[in-house]
């Protein structure tokens, strides 16, 4: 992995980056509208398309690995502790090591991508989701055997939607934490908003691109977790309805 | 008691309305356990009845409710309900005939109170217009209808609210057999007091075969028409009438258990209007007024602090109709003193004098008394009838 070496604002520089090359562009101030117009649909629409899709997949994956671990662990205990061991140290690899580490059995590509970024997201998932079906109280599982419920109707009907605000939470820190580490992907594999971030990092004192994609990532990270605050409301008014007395 | 022929006030169901419970020797060991935590358990519950399992802490009531449901499972004997072994039935089918209803409730907080009430009838697979309409039945029946309640959530409630919704759910299968764990347990006492007669109203409805658990013997006689004593290791020491308990108690334990305050409890049991009062008395100009629904007991009590002013019982006034009601009769200290005493010569015993402290220390429950000649007493006799 290579970064350029940053080039010392002081150094003359006349960029021709892009399309749109502006007075603005050209006296390299810290931001320019025109540019961000101008290289919209080329560069930060497909590469912000690119980091959604990167998310999502590793979202979705890590969290459909996680709910099945965590239902495993809930119906046998002893399952627990080896999956919160292994997710957890896949939790602490250094994020770049892990990506160049998988480049070599799997290749520069998505999967490898993929990989890395769903094994961050399994502790997070996997603790909440078990600490959700766990925190359901005593007295409501025994008032649902009691009334002739079977396994599976007290887990779909009430272990999981009790769980929910739990599951939820740990979606949304998994969420933010995948749309952040994402950037990061275009150390092996060409995509994301990671690229115009890496891009603008060799544009010495021009900074528009950074700013632009670093917005957007941030744009992007806020808009999910508010999405996913509005699914919590959605699906659990009677967790509101506490609070309301 | 008998099964009764009246028409159900719930309807709808096509459950029996109450069903006999047999316990037949009925143990339960825990593996690596000497002593078993229930050995050779035998009473029946008559179809209707309201039975009381009350003990100390560690006397096995709950683990004896619990096994017929089957939540914990039987390591030996036999539980009949309505004629038939539980251990026969299919559990899920079996739970869902049964009511339950626990100290903590265990209401589901992300459903409404409709929802909560809706369980069983939705676990069998009852078609929905007729879930509402039991739904809207029950709401009604525990006075829970207004101000759209069905629509809220348990985290929305009172705690008296809840314990009714969750007597309402156990009831929404019409149930031939309910059972209560200390239900009333984690309520205030004014509250608790309310709740319980508001459920012996209930009861008198719905006229399910009760199991009901406490450890309180007050609760026990004041909900209970039969009450089972039980003592550690789920041994059954007395089975019968709450008059019988406190008027007969068949052991020590017994005794001790029910208090010395026993006769006085005992006053508490009949109520003025089901006893002989005085026509006239000398002193009536200064008769407090008192309902007829009071029992003896609070009749005592204001016959001690009034300083022998004599009572006026009167009727409960007619609903519309303004003012006091008629005078039934009168009662003095004296009266209820002849009272007393006649209903003890009539049960044959001197329980309500003896039951003061101190005052005939000679009369104290002995030997004779421990083994009950009703039969109704003898559990043994009646699993095996």
């Amino acid at each position: 992995m290579s970064v350029a070496p940053q080039i010392a604002a002081s150094a003359p520089v006349i960029p021709e980056f892009g399309k749109g090359s502006s007075s603005c562009v050209v006296h390299n101030h810290l931001f320019c509208w025109d540019w961000v117009e101008g290289n919209w649909s080329p560069v930060l629409w497909p590469a912000l398309r690119q980091h959604v899709l990167l998310s999502l997949i590793a979202v979705g994956i890590g969290f459909v690995i996680a709910v099945a671990l965590a239902l495993a662990a809930h119906r046998y205990g002893w399952i627990e502790k080896p999956t919160i061991l292994l997710t957890t140290f896949l939790y602490t690899i250094p994020s770049l090591a892990l990506f160049e580490l998988l480049v070599a059995p799997v290749g520069a590509n998505i999967f490898a991508a993929e990989i890395a970024l769903v094994s961050y997201t399994l502790l997070i998932l996997f603790r909440n989701i078990l600490t959700g079906l766990r925190d359901v109280p005593r007295e409501v599982l025994d008032a649902a055997e009691g009334m002739g419920m079977t396994r599976t109707q007290q887990l779909l009907r009430i272990e999981l939607p009790l769980a929910l605000p739990a599951i939820i939470a740990g979606l949304r820190i998994a969420v933010v934490t995948t749309i952040a580490l994402a950037t990061i992907v275009y150390t092996i594999y060409d995509s994301g908003l990671g690229v115009p971030i890496h891009t603008a990092l060799g544009e010495g004192p021009f900074k528009t691109e950074l700013i632009a994609a670093g917005v957007l990532v941030i744009s992007l990270a806020i808009l999910c977790d508010a999405l996913l605050v509005g699914l919590q409301r959605a699906l659990t008014p009677w967790a509101r309805a506490r609070q309301g007395g | 008691m008998s099964r009764r022929d009246n028409a159900q006030e719930e309807g709808l169901s096509a459950y029996p309305q109450a069903a006999e419970l047999q316990l037949r020797q009925v143990c339960k060991r825990y593996p690596g356990e000497g002593e078993p935590a229930i050995g050779e358990l035998s009473f029946t519950v008559p179809a209707g009845a309201f039975c009381v399992l009350v003990g100390p802490s560690g006397c096995g009531k709950t683990t004896t409710m619990r096994l017929i449901n089957r939540m914990i499972p039987l390591s030996g004997g036999e539980i009949l309900l309505g004629g038939q072994s539980v251990m026969e039935r299919d559990v899920r089918k079996l739970r869902r005939e049964i009511g339950y209803v626990i100290q903590q409730i265990g209401l589901f907080p992300h459903l409404t109170v409709a929802e909560n009430i809706a369980t069983v009838p939705k676990l069998l697979g009852w078609a929905k217009d007729r879930t509402d309409a039991r739904v809207e039945e029950l709401l009604a029946l525990i006075g829970l209808d207004t101000e759209g309640l069905g629509g809220r959530y348990p985290a929305q409630l009172s705690g008296g609210q809840r314990q009714r919704v969750g007597v309402a759910r156990a009831l929404a299968a019409d149930p031939p057999l309910m059972l209560m764990d200390e239900p009333f347990g984690a309520i205030d006492p004014i509250n608790r007091a309310y709740l319980q007669d508001e459920f012996l109203a209930l009861q008198e409805k719905v006229k399910k075969t009760i199991v009901f658990v406490t450890h309180d013997i007050d609760e026990a006689i004041k909900m209970g028409d039969r009450i089972a004593i039980m003592r550690k290791g789920g041994v059954l020491e007395q089975y019968g009438p709450p008059e019988e308990i406190l008027g007969r108690p068949a052991s020590d334990f017994v005794a001790q258990f029910v208090g010395a305050d026993r006769g006085i409890k005992r006053l508490s049991l009949t109520t003025l209007a089901a006893v002989t009062l005085l026509d006239d008395t000398r002193r009536s100009a200064e008769a407090r007024r008192v309902p007829s629904s009071y029992s003896l007991k609070d009749a005592l009590s204001i016959l001690l602090t009034d300083a022998g002013k004599p009572l006026a019982v009167v009727d409960a006034p007619k609903s519309g109709e303004a003012g006091e009601g008629r005078v039934l009769g009168y009662l003095t200290l004296s009266h209820l003193e002849r009272l007393i005493a006649e209903e003890s010569e009539r049960d044959g015993d001197g329980v309500v004098a003896a039951g003061m402290p101190g005052a005939h220390p000679g009369t104290a429950p002995d030997g004779a008394h421990a083994t009950p000649s009703d039969a109704a007493a003898d559990p043994t006799a009646e699993a095996s009838a």
